[in-house]
C-alpha cells in the first residue's frame, strides 16, 4: 500500500436549507455534514460508519459532487473537484464511481444490463456496438454474472445479482476511487458475504480505493483498513481498524462497538446503553455534539467544540477527555 | 379451446372493442373516402336541395344540394388528422416543457409553470375561440388555437413525473458516470416518464376532435364550404325541419369522440391501472 493521498477531504460541509414562505426564505439549515476532514491513500479502504441520519451518505455523494457542497474542499489527485468546470468534471468522473445502497432503485428499469453497464462507454465515446458488448461481457464475468444476462432487464434479477450489476457498472471506466454507499444493507446476510468477497477481490484486481459507507460495524471491520465514525455530521473518531476495534477512545464509538452482537450464548457483554435520541441536525447542541448523551461529560463539553486530535499512531479522536 | 385475444378482450372490456371497431371504421372511411363517397364533397345539385334521406342520397342533401353522406365521409379526412396533430404537438411540446421545468427546478420551474398556469386559468373552449377568432378561420389556425390551450395539461403532468423520477438513484448514477445534463434528462429521466403521458394523450384524442368540431360549429375553425363536421352541424341548426343536415355530422362527431375515448380508457387500464382516478 502506497501512502500518497488519493483523496483529501477538507472542512467539507453540506447544509440543506429549509425554506418557507412566499419568498422561499431560508429559515434554517439541516447540517447534514458539518465540517469533516480525512484523507484516503491509494488502495486502501476507509470505512465510514454512523447511525442513520448522521450524514455519511450525504458525505459520500458530496465527495463525488453528486451534491454541491456548501463549503470545503475535496482534493482528488491534487485537484479540488469543486472548482472544476463541467467538462473537466465529466472527465474526472471516469476516476471516481459510486455503488448505491438500493439495488432496485439504482438500475434504470427500461435498460438492459448491457446498456446499463455499457452506458459509460457510450458517454465517454470509448466503445460502441460489438466492442462495447465484448467489454460488458468481460465485466459481467468479473462480477460473476453469466453471458446470457446481458440482454435481460433489471427486474429479472435478484437483489444480489442487481448489486453485482451495479458493481460492474462502477468498474466500467476503471476508476481509482469507488464510494460504496451501504452496498450491502439491502441484501440478505448470506448474499452480503458473497458480495463483500467480490468487492475485496475486485479491489485487488483493479487496485481500487474504497470509501465504504455502512452502519454495519461488522461489515466495516471485515473490509476496511481504517475506520471513521460519524456522529451528527462530524467525524468523532478516525483510526486504523485494529486500533478502532481494540481500543476505541470516543465514548460514542465505545457505545457503538458495545452494541455489536456477540454470536456466543452467555458471552460477557457490557453493553453501553445511550440515553435519549440523536439531537436534530437542524439545531445541533453547542460544544461537543455528543454531550447530551455522554456519560463522561465535563463542563467544557457544553461550551467548546472538540477538535479531531491525534492521539498518536494515526488514531484521531474528537473528545475533550482524551 | 384457447380463446383468441379479441374474444378475451371483448369479454373483459367490451367498451374497448366498441371503441376499436368504431375508430377502425372511421379511419378506413377517411383513407378510402374517394372510393366509398358517392359524390364529391363540393358537388352541388341545386334542384335536389333539402332532399330527405333516400336511396340516392342515403343521408339526404343540404341547402346547396350536396350529398350529406359524402360530406360526412370526406369530413373524417379533416377532423381525425386535426385531432391527431393537436395531440401530437401538445404532447411533444407540453411534455418537453414540463420535463425541462421539472428537471431545472427552482426559479426556472417557477417561471415556466406560472406561464402554464396562466393558460390553464382560462376555460379551454373560450380561450381557443378567442385565439381562433383573432387568427381567422382556417384548419391550421384552429389546430394552433387548440394546441395553445391544450399543452399545459401535458406540461403539468410531465413536470410531476420528472420531479419524482429525477430523485431516483439510477439518475444519480447516470450523473456519476459523467452523462451530460441534457442527456440525463432525455435518455434517462424522460423514457421513464412517458407511459402516463401517452395514456393521457390517447384519452384526450376524442376531446381534441370534439373541441375542433366545436370551433367549426361556432364559425371560428374551418370555414365553409369545407366538409367539416362542426361546420355542417352549424349549417343545419337554423333549418331544423331538415334534421338530416345536422344530425348525421353530429352522429359522426359523437361516434369518433366516443370511440377514441373508449380506446384511451382501455389503453390507460392496460398500461397503468393506478391512473384510473387521475385522468
Amino acid at each position: 500500500m502506497s501512502s500518497n493521498p488519493l483523496l483529501e477531504v477538507k472542512k467539507l460541509k453540506k447544509y440543506f436549507p429549509i425554506k418557507s414562505g412566499i419568498l422561499s426564505k431560508t429559515v434554517a439549515n439541516v447540517k447534514a455534514v458539518d465540517g469533516i476532514d480525512f484523507t484516503i491513500n491509494c488502495g486502501e479502504t476507509l470505512g465510514l460508519v454512523g447511525e442513520s441520519g448522521c450524514g455519511k451518505s450525504t458525505a459520500g455523494r458530496t465527495i463525488l459532487r453528486l451534491l454541491e457542497a456548501t463549503e470545503g474542499e475535496v482534493v482528488f489527485e491534487g485537484q479540488n473537484i469543486f472548482n472544476l468546470e463541467s467538462e473537466k468534471l465529466r472527465e474526472l468522473r471516469k476516476e471516481m464511481q459510486i455503488i448505491f445502497q438500493d439495488p432496485y432503485g439504482s438500475l434504470n428499469p427500461r435498460n438492459t444490463v448491457g446498456d446499463i453497464v455499457g452506458a459509460a462507454y457510450i458517454i465517454h465515446g470509448i466503445a460502441r456496438g460489438k466492442e462495447k458488448r465484448q467489454k460488458v461481457l468481460k465485466l459481467l464475468d468479473t462480477v460473476g454474472l453469466r453471458e446470457e444476462h446481458i440482454d435481460r432487464y433489471p427486474h429479472e434479477f435478484s437483489g444480489g445479482q442487481r448489486q453485482r450489476i451495479s458493481i460492474a457498472r462502477a468498474l466500467a471506466l476503471n476508476p481509482k476511487l469507488v464510494v460504496c454507499d451501504e452496498p450491502l444493507s439491502a441484501l440478505d446476510v448470506s448474499i452480503q458475504a458473497q458480495v463483500i468477497n467480490l468487492m475485496r477481490d475486485i479491489q485487488q484486481q483493479f487496485n481500487l480505493t474504497y470509501v465504504f459507507i455502512s452502519h454495519d460495524l461488522k461489515v466495516v471491520k471485515h473490509i476496511s483498513d481504517r475506520v471513521a465514525v460519524m456522529y451528527l455530521g462530524k467525524i468523532v473518531e478516525l483510526a486504523s481498524k485494529k486500533d478502532m476495534y481494540s481500543s476505541p477512545q470516543h465514548p460514542y464509538t465505545q457505545a457503538l462497538l458495545s452494541a455489536i452482537p456477540v454470536p456466543r450464548p452467555g458471552a460477557n457483554k457490557n453493553r453501553i446503553i445511550l440515553e435519549g435520541d440523536v439531537p436534530s441536525p437542524v439545531d445541533p447542541p453547542d460544544g461537543c455534539r455528543f454531550h447530551t448523551r455522554c456519560w463522561e461529560k465535563i463542563n467544557i463539553c457544553q461550551e467548546e467544540k472538540p477538535v479531531l486530535k491525534d492521539l498518536g499512531g494515526g488514531h484521531f479522536c474528537a473528545c475533550h477527555r482524551r | 379451446m384457447k380463446q383468441s385475444g379479441i374474444y378475451k378482450l371483448a369479454k373483459k372490456n367490451p367498451l374497448a372493442v366498441i371503441g376499436i371497431v368504431t375508430c377502425v371504421i372511421w379511419l378506413i372511411a377517411a383513407i378510402i373516402a374517394p372510393l366509398i363517397a358517392p359524390y364529391g364533397p363540393f358537388t352541388q345539385d341545386l334542384p335536389m336541395r333539402y332532399d330527405s334521406p333516400s336511396t340516392e342520397h342515403i343521408m339526404g342533401t343540404d341547402h346547396l344540394g350536396r350529398d350529406v353522406f359524402s360530406r360526412v365521409i370526406w369530413g373524417a379526412r379533416i377532423s381525425i388528422p386535426a385531432g391527431v396533430i393537436v395531440i401530437v404537438i401538445s404532447t411533444l411540446f407540453g411534455g418537453l416543457y414540463g420535463a425541462i421545468a421539472g428537471y431545472m427546478g427552482k426559479l426556472t420551474d417557477e417561471a415556466m409553470m406560472r406561464v402554464a398556469d396562466v393558460v390553464m386559468s382560462f376555460p379551454p373552449i373560450i380561450l381557443a375561440m378567442a385565439i381562433a377568432a383573432a387568427l381567422g378561420p382556417s384548419i391550421m389556425n384552429a389546430v394552433f388555437a387548440i394546441v395553445i390551450v391544450w399543452w399545459p395539461r401535458y406540461a403539468r403532468m410531465m413536470r410531476g413525473l420528472v420531479l419524482s423520477t429525477k430523485e431516483a438513484e439510477y439518475v444519480s448514477s447516470a450523473v456519476a458516470l459523467g452523462e451530460k445534463k441534457a442527456y440525463v434528462l432525455l435518455k434517462t429521466i424522460v423514457p421513464n416518464c412517458v407511459a402516463p403521458l401517452l395514456v393521457m394523450a390517447s384519452v384526450d384524442l376524442g376531446n381534441a376532435i370534439l373541441i375542433f368540431s366545436g370551433l367549426g360549429f361556432l364559425g371560428l375553425g374551418v370555414a365553409p364550404p369545407a366538409a367539416e363536421w362542426g361546420v355542417m352541424v352549424a349549417q343545419g341548426v337554423a333549418i331544423f325541419q331538415y334534421w338530416w343536415i345536422s344530425f348525421f355530422p353530429g352522429v359522426a362527431i359523437l361516434t369518433v369522440a366516443m370511440g377514441f375515448n373508449f380506446i384511451g380508457d382501455a389503453f390507460r387500464d392496460m398500461l397503468d391501472p393506478r391512473l384510473r382516478r387521475q385522468i
